[in-house]
């Protein structure tokens, strides 16, 4: 047999390339440098990769070659593995985005009084003398860089793989590094160190359940390609249960990383025990990923058998964002609350996935539900970044400080920060004039177009109830009195606080004119296959 | 599209006026409120100045907001619109100089910002042309009006704010369903659009037009409010300032009966005729009801949010009574009440500053002491009550004679909300001013020039209006006679005193 040499397109793929050379060579930049200069190469290192893999993926976004009737662009790359469409670049244009802000997030000392939030020796247990000699050093886990960026890289690669195996592969190079940052905390660490336990075994068992999947349908189909398995579903071929059984297995792995029920319960743990900085990062980029991921195996791969797909989704997507709602309604500790409102986000993007129709049901100029999907994850993901960004600013002498009873009167003694934290909850809540309102009614639009309107209408109720949530934390920053000791916002450095910038101009931005980002995902066009 | 974009400056005015507040030294924070309210109030007469009685939709502008959505910021004024905008413009003034003081135990700065706030967003409402756009500021009033209740008033405040927010954003969340509603069955029909005028020329099954009626309605229903969602009314009035209640009472929850008129009638003719049957038994319970309710209080301030309901299930029975008397009356309803009301709350505010208690069993016997205070109270309140000679008597008796059009029983019913209202008003005003001066009384100070200034303006109104309704009729009549012919519906002959309502022969048809 020929061995022929695979075709790779690096004028397409660079961006994604350039993220997983700099990882290893922040691998290298801690093998080789001493280790007080280690931060400075990896942060500059990190923030210029991932800047200038932003670059390449906007030039790369300009130059993708029309298809059809311009309804798609983009090719498919390395042997037909991956694809470089419009959804992709996108998708790695908001990654990078998010991903830059999480380096700043890392990057930030001043909080901490000079050291990162991160553990100062990893594998000094906590409470013994070698983890005092740590902190009292300073030491500083400079490893993170590196591993952010592996993470990094993987988010990349999942929504740009186009057959299963290298969608696995994606999904776990994405996932090993971030079980490991999890863990990382400075403070709390045991909490931290249980988040990262529950989230590597949950993690993994998921990642056996997808694989499990990848070969039923393999076993279906004959092949591991998106666009062979359309085809066998297109044509009917036999045995229907190996397909159904293995995209109910799939949708486990891709549900458990988005956190949707019934796959939810690690989240309020992990985003409460990781280091706030890493769940800012990952809340916002690893839900950017993994739907595009999720929409990419269900529109491409099974978008002909949707009539199978779309009940499952309705009723997941329905108890998403019930449960997520509901139980954080009960909670009294920020990180949590904002965690269960991420799982109902979830459920809202799910709403939004399911809004599938067929380009022929489609008015002109109707708005698609990819459309509405990667409008919504934007807007989640700069609330989201900048609520979490906020809430490592919110201190005390423990360190940060997450419990409601701490934060009463917060309006009164930093308004600034406050109000930016209302902010966030307003649009998270989905209040006109902010990026929330315009994403909520981008996905309630498409699934009820598809006719999904009991989603639409539970969507609505969970809504009010998550409205009670956040509007009861406002009160609590601007109206409560304040009692016993109270946390304080600490003044970060520029890092966090041009993050936080960023990310309140977004959302006010992307509520009051919405058009040229919409404009940018319509222009993005259909996944091709 | 208009050369000068008079409406937009109406709605920036008051918002660069909220920003400016907010930033300038606190010093200047009550003068340059004012100042920027004065102007708003300009800017207002300007418009009315230019505003053509006939000529239907005006001053419209339209751009392209959102393109994927089909969304237009288009504004325009009609008479109903431009009665709206002027009530506003001239209460928010107002309510700046009666409550000169009442965010001094507050933030100042803040009261004053998002009392400026609140104003530019309830124009924008009253001008929106858009339903979209109607939407998104109908929503964002809210958050000016949760700071102003949440952060100023009596204890207990913050719970008030948050139960207002919450029923108001439910009643908003059910609205987006319907908006949304509307966006896919324009889009079903060919290129998506929000515009009002696209949409009422929508061809909608009945099924979906019931549906999305509904949304709209139930929305309406809360912040107007109505009966069964009226709860929170009473709540925020007893606990924010009695300038806020103006703000709430006076200008928002005018939104409602407007967006009735504007959005349901206007949509979804058939829908609003199949519907009247249950809004009219609502109305009516709102009026008993709210009245009776009234009665019991002891508490001045809920008191007079409680009229309130009652005033309103009026408002919204003149509305679906369906017959131009009706509409031409609530729409002079909402700019009486918005008058009255205004008066009523501010007076009574007064009154507590002097008594440092809202409670009526506590107050008695502060007549002699405040004769003129005392006089304009009972003014107000005979307002309130529809006395003959002060305006709110000509509209609530038009909207009685199309509710005994409607049908003899429910105009029965309405009546008595007009004696319970007697009662309500005549015994609150025994209660807090008339009987022995109480020791310690003797030397409260009568109103003062800055009280006695904010409060002319709306006693001027009661009375100039009661006696001359006219130019309210004319601006009102050609926008209900335009509406009614929409929804298909044409009157008998109106059996008013002539004079009263002006030109009715152009709508007149065949049917009963």
């Amino acid at each position: 047999m020929d061995f022929v040499k695979p075709t790779i397109e690096y004028a397409e793929l660079w961006p994604l390339l350039l993220v997983f050379g700099v990882a290893a060579a922040g691998v290298l930049v801690e093998a080789f440098l001493p280790r007080e200069r280690r931060r400075v190469v990896q942060v500059v290192l990190a923030l210029g990769g991932l800047a200038a893999a932003l670059v390449g993926t906007v030039v790369v976004g300009t130059g993708l070659t029309s298809l059809g009737d311009g309804a798609a662009r983009g090719l498919l790359g390395v042997e037909g593995t991956l694809v470089i469409d419009g959804p992709t670049v996108y998708l790695w244009g908001l990654v990078l985005v998010f991903s830059i802000a999480g380096v700043a997030l890392f990057a930030e000392r001043r909080l901490e009084g000079g050291v990162s939030a991160f553990a100062g020796q990893a594998a000094a247990l906590p409470g013994t003398e070698a983890e005092r000699q740590a902190s009292t050093q300073g030491l500083d886990h400079t490893e993170v860089y590196p591993l952010m960026m592996f993470a990094v890289g993987g988010m990349m690669l999942f929504p740009a793989s186009n057959d299963l195996l290298t969608m696995f592969v994606a999904l776990e190079v994405l996932s090993l590094p971030l079980y490991l940052l999890c863990g990382l905390a400075r403070r709390r660490r045991l909490l931290s160190q249980e988040a990262a336990l529950k989230y590597f075994l949950l993690g993994a068992f998921s990642s056996g359940f997808f694989l499990y999947g990848v070969a039923l349908v393999y076993g279906f189909a004959g092949s591991m390609q998106f666009g062979a398995i359309n085809e066998a579903v297109r044509n009917d071929a036999d045995n229907e249960a190996l397909l159904l059984i293995g995209m109910g297995m799939l949708a486990v792995g891709l549900f458990f990383k988005v956190g949707a029920v019934p796959f939810q319960s690690w989240v309020p743990d992990v985003y409460q025990g990781a280091p706030t900085a890493v769940t800012a990062w990952m809340s916002a980029a690893t839900k950017v990923a993994a739907f595009g991921a999720l929409l990419r195996l269900f529109y491409v791969a099974f978008g002909s058998d949707r009539w199978s797909w779309q009940p499952m989704l309705w009723v997941v997507a329905i108890l998403t964002m019930l449960i997520g709602a509901v139980l954080a309604v009960v909670q009294t500790d920020v990180k949590r609350m904002l965690a269960y409102s991420s799982i109902a986000h979830t459920g809202f993007v799910l709403t939004g996935v399911l809004g599938l129709q067929a380009s022929s049901d489609l008015a002109v100029g109707q708005v698609t539900s990819l459309e509405a999907v990667l409008f919504y994850l934007t807007t989640y993901g700069f609330a989201s970044v900048g609520a979490f960004a906020i809430v490592t600013m919110v201190r005390d002498s423990g360190g940060e400080s997450t419990s409601f009873p701490r934060w009463a009167g917060l309006g009164r003694r930093s308004p600034l920060v406050a109000a930016a934290f209302a902010f966030f909850l307003l649009s998270m809540a989905g209040i006109p004039l902010t990026a929330g309102f315009v994403g909520k009614w981008a996905v309630f639009t498409v699934a009820m177009s598809a006719g999904a309107w009991p989603v639409v209408l539970v969507a609505i109720a969970s809504s009010i109830i998550a409205v009670y949530f956040y509007i009861r934390h406002i009160r609590l920053m601007f109206f409560s009195e304040p009692d016993g000791e109270v946390a304080s916002v600490t003044t970060p450095s520029l890092l966090t606080s041009v993050t936080v910038g960023v990310c309140v101009l977004a959302t006010l931005f992307l509520g009051v004119l919405p058009g040229p980002v919409l404009d940018l995902v319509t222009q993005a066009g259909q996944f091709i296959r | 599209m208009n050369e000068f974009p008079w409406l937009t400056l109406l709605v920036v005015a008051p918002l660069v006026g909220a920003l400016v507040v907010a930033f300038a030294p606190a010093t200047l924070t009550k003068q340059l409120a004012i100042g920027f309210g004065l102007l708003t109030l300009a800017l207002g007469v300007a418009i009315a100045v230019q505003y053509d009685v006939d000529g239907g939709m005006q001053l419209q502008e339209q751009h392209t907001w959102i393109e994927a959505f089909g969304v237009n910021y288009a504004l325009g004024v009609d008479g109903l619109g431009l009665l709206m905008i002027l009530l506003t413009v001239l209460l928010v003034p107002v309510v700046m100089v009666a409550g000169w003081f009442d965010g001094d135990d507050g933030d100042t700065k803040a009261f004053f910002a998002w009392a400026l706030a609140l104003e530019a967003m309830s124009l924008a409402v009253f001008c929106a042309t858009d339903v979209f756009l109607f939407y998104v500021v109908f929503e964002v009033t809210l958050i000016p009006a949760y700071f102003l209740i949440g952060g100023f008033g009596r204890a207990g405040r913050a719970a008030a704010a948050v139960k207002f927010l919450m029923f108001q954003l439910a009643g908003g969340l059910i609205l987006l369903a319907s908006v949304i509603g509307l966006y896919v069955v324009s889009a079903q029909q060919g290129e998506p659009s929000y515009l009002l005028s696209d949409l009422s020329q929508l061809e909608m099954s009945q099924n979906a037009e019931r549906w999305l009626f509904a949304g709209f309605f139930i929305a309406f229903a809360i912040k107007a409010p109505l009966f069964p969602v009226h709860t929170w009314l009473a709540d925020t009035t007893e606990k924010a300032t009695p300038g806020t209640s103006v703000l709430l009472v006076c200008i928002l929850d005018k939104i409602g009966t407007f967006g009735m008129l504007r959005f349901c009638l206007g949509m979804f003719p058939e829908a609003s005729q199949w519907a009247t049957p249950l809004v009219m038994v609502l109305a009516l319970v709102s009026i008993v009801y709210g009245a009776l309710v009234a009665i019991g209080q002891d508490d001045v301030l809920r008191l007079i949010g409680l009229t309130s309901l009652s005033h309103f299930g009026f408002i919204t029975l003149g509305i679906f009574a369906l017959s131009s008397q009706g509409g031409t009356g609530s729409i002079l309803y909402m700019v009486n009440h918005g008058l009255g009301t205004a008066a009523l709350f501010l007076l009574a505010g007064y009154v507590i500053r002097r008594r440092g208690t809202t409670l009526i069993s506590e107050m008695a016997g502060i007549e002699k002491a405040t004769p003129i205070l005392a006089g304009l109270f009972l003014v107000a309140g005979l307002a309130t009550l529809g006395l003959p000679g002060l305006s709110p008597f000509v509209s609530e008796f038009l909207v009685l004679l199309s509710a005994f059009d409607y049908h003899w029983y429910v105009g029965a019913i309405a009546v008595t909300g007009i004696v319970l209202s007697a009662i309500y008003v005549l015994w609150m005003y025994q209660r807090v001013m008339t009987g022995p001066t109480p020791t310690g009384v003797e030397g409260t100070p009568d109103i003062g020039k800055r009280e006695l200034g904010a409060i002319a303006p709306l006693m001027l109104a009661l009375v100039l209006f009661g006696f001359y309704p006219m130019p309210l009729l004319d601006v009102a009549n050609p926008t209900i006679d335009s509406l009614m012919a929409y929804v298909g519906v044409s009157d008998a002959p109106p059996d008013v005193p002539a004079g009263s309502v002006p030109d009715h022969a152009a709508t007149e048809g065949g049917e009963g």
